[in-house]
């Protein structure tokens, strides 16, 4: 009888998804092995347990409209290197949905979670199965060499945590990624997330504040702390999410930062034009 | 196909340790190619005819003599105690100055090879841990659980002993966690009808079948091979699937409840399992094997099941 209640209750969490695209999921080959499961926990079946909300929050919330999504090539390794915006890093969650559901075949971009991530109860087993990773440069490497396709957010929190007077202007990008991308042989593809900036839109950083509570911000909005919790819900915003074509980059994944800095340029070069395209393209922020 | 030594006889093999499940294994496979001593301080039987059994402890004189009496071409080092209710200074004394010793026989009686069985523990469990270490991942597994610290000790002592020594080949290999027909600490967990489990926590694991760690014993005893390495079998799991997989009902616990409890258990002496072992059934402890695969040419025999029936057969009667 508990199998059956199980069974029923599975049938309930894909219910918002199509049937069609809920196979096309099950039917992803993201490197698993006989059982399942890939060496990092993943297994496209626990999908299930959070795609319902994805779904939810793609669909109805943000109506999340994607452009030129078939630039993630379809197989082989590749690097999502996205602009990270709006406090509530939702972006990410956004660019993952729209990979899953949105192109055919799916591909499950795999995301780099904190260290002290899988050191918390349920979370770790969570975010293990639905294809996130522990952030080692290691488990980067191992991904890349399977042919995986990891997301990255070379600004990090200070994409995320900007005042919204810098809105849409990008911040300082890491190098990681191009050394990894260079070391791995990996192509890049630029995303341009247009929309997100105004579903937190910060207008001062109570940066003592932060300090104090431990947390990387403290945003001020117009609803938060004015409105209490449900201040902190971010705004019904509509999400575009631009995909540009697969940049190739050739050199020596060891050398200075100077010489990695001109092709992490080019990168950001590229996020800003799919950027400027969606904030021209667009006509209001909500709709 | 018999091993031949320079002289051209059978080549001869020490085996410390040959008393343990592992040690009686390892010695029915190679007995075939080579000849076998044993060396043990608990009294062996059920070996085959053709071994030698010599009943000392390690850090006895009169393991010299065994050295001394015969021209011995390898020593594959399995006397290593794990026994968490040991004493910490018998634990320590016997784990290390017996490696010592051996390691001084070796070189002082010119012993082309030593094979030395660590373990993948000496990693530890640990949430910061890449998903697959390298043989070059740094010994962390004494940073939470002292018991350990011996096996580290050990394993350091044996890297050493490796640039001491560039003539003799020193093989260490670090096994992922061995079951089957064996009574170490991996095989009774996965034999309990009810195992606890932390609430919240599922980490991968990798096993390995004690025939494979043997096999892979056998390719280290490789004339030309040296240095460290991971070994490891089938392709890694879940935790809850393995225990699925055998028909277990797991029991989840929440961390702090598991933990008093265990520690209860262990001054009660109710169990056995050290309380900060735990750290193995909620982060991630794998190894990169690849390495034992291209160098040794190792290959897993056993898969998953066939590992998993083994273990619920339960261990060799003595």
């Amino acid at each position: 009888m508990l199998d059956k209640l199980r069974a029923r209750i599975d049938d309930a969490l894909i219910a918002p998804v199509r049937p069609e695209v809920w196979k096309r999921i099950q039917a992803m080959d993201a490197g698993q092995n006989e059982f399942g499961y890939d060496p990092f926990g993943f297994n496209p079946e626990s999908l299930k347990y959070i795609i319902p909300l994805a779904v939810s929050l793609y669909r109805h919330y943000f109506r999340v409209d994607t452009y030129n999504i078939e630039s993630i090539p379809d197989r082989g390794r590749v690097l999502l290197v996205s602009n990270h915006t709006g406090q509530v890093p939702l972006d990410g969650m956004m660019i993952a949905t729209g990979a899953l559901v949105e192109k055919k075949p799916p591909r499950m971009a795999r995301s780099m979670m904190e260290r002290w991530v899988p050191s918390i109860p349920f979370i770790s087993t969570i975010f293990a199965r639905c294809g996130q990773v522990v952030g080692t440069r290691e488990n980067a490497r191992i991904l890349l060499d399977r042919e995986g396709c990891i997301l990255v957010f070379p600004e990090g929190a200070r994409g995320v945590n900007k005042t919204y007077d810098r809105a849409y202007e990008l911040e300082r990008f890491g190098y990681g990624f191009m050394r990894l991308a260079l070391e791995t042989d990996t192509p890049i593809v630029p995303v341009g997330v247009v929309g997100a900036e105004e579903q937190m839109p910060s207008l001062y950083d109570v940066k003592p504040l932060a300090k104090l509570l431990g947390m990387p911000a403290f945003p001020i909005t117009p609803t938060w702390p004015l409105l209490g919790p449900l201040g902190a819900m971010p705004l019904p915003v509509k999400y575009r999410i631009y995909f540009g074509e697969p940049m190739q980059f050739e050199g020596d994944s060891d050398d200075e930062d100077r010489v990695i800095g001109v092709q992490v340029e080019k990168v950001r070069e590229a996020i800003r034009g799919l950027l400027q395209r969606g904030l021209e393209e667009r006509e209001g922020v909500f709709f | 196909m018999t091993k031949r030594s320079r002289r051209g006889r059978k080549q001869r093999v020490v085996i410390t340790g040959i008393g343990g499940n592992l040690g009686r294994a390892v010695a029915r496979r190679l007995h075939r190619h080579y000849d076998v001593i044993g060396i043990d301080r608990r009294t062996v039987r059920h070996m085959p005819k053709d071994i030698e059994i010599e009943q000392v402890d390690i850090r006895r004189r009169r393991v010299e003599d065994v050295f001394r009496r015969e021209d011995i071409d390898a020593v594959v080092h399995l006397n290593i105690m794990h026994d968490p209710r040991t004493r910490q200074e018998e634990h320590h004394q016997f784990n290390i100055v017996g490696t010592q010793k051996i390691f001084r026989l070796c070189a002082e009686h010119r012993v082309q090879k030593v094979v030395v069985l660590s373990s993948a523990n000496v990693y530890g469990p640990d949430p910061r841990n890449d998903q697959f270490l390298s043989e070059e991942a740094a010994l962390m597994g004494g940073q939470k659980f002292e018991a350990i610290r011996d096996l580290i000790a050990l394993d350091m002592f044996c890297n050493t002993f490796f640039w001491r020594h560039p003539e003799i080949e020193t093989v260490i290999l670090r096994p992922v966690h061995i079951v089957g027909r064996v009574n170490n600490a991996p095989s009774k967990y996965l034999r309990l009808e009810n195992p606890p489990t932390i609430l919240g926590f599922d980490p991968m694991v990798q096993l390995i079948h004690v025939e494979d760690v043997v096999t892979s014993i056998e390719r280290a005893l490789t004339p030309g091979i040296r240095g460290v390495f991971n070994v490891a079998g089938p392709s890694p799991v879940p935790l809850s699937f393995i225990l699925d997989e055998l028909g277990r009902k797991p029991r989840p616990l929440p961390e702090p409840m598991l933990k008093s409890m265990l520690k209860t258990a262990w001054t009660l002496k109710l169990s056995d399992w050290p309380v900060p072992e735990l750290d193995h059934i909620k982060y991630v402890c794998m190894v990169d094997d690849s390495l034992v695969r291209s160098k040794l040419g190792f290959e897993h025999r056993c898969d998953l099941s066939a590992i998993l029936r083994e273990v619920e057969k339960g261990p060799y009667s003595r």
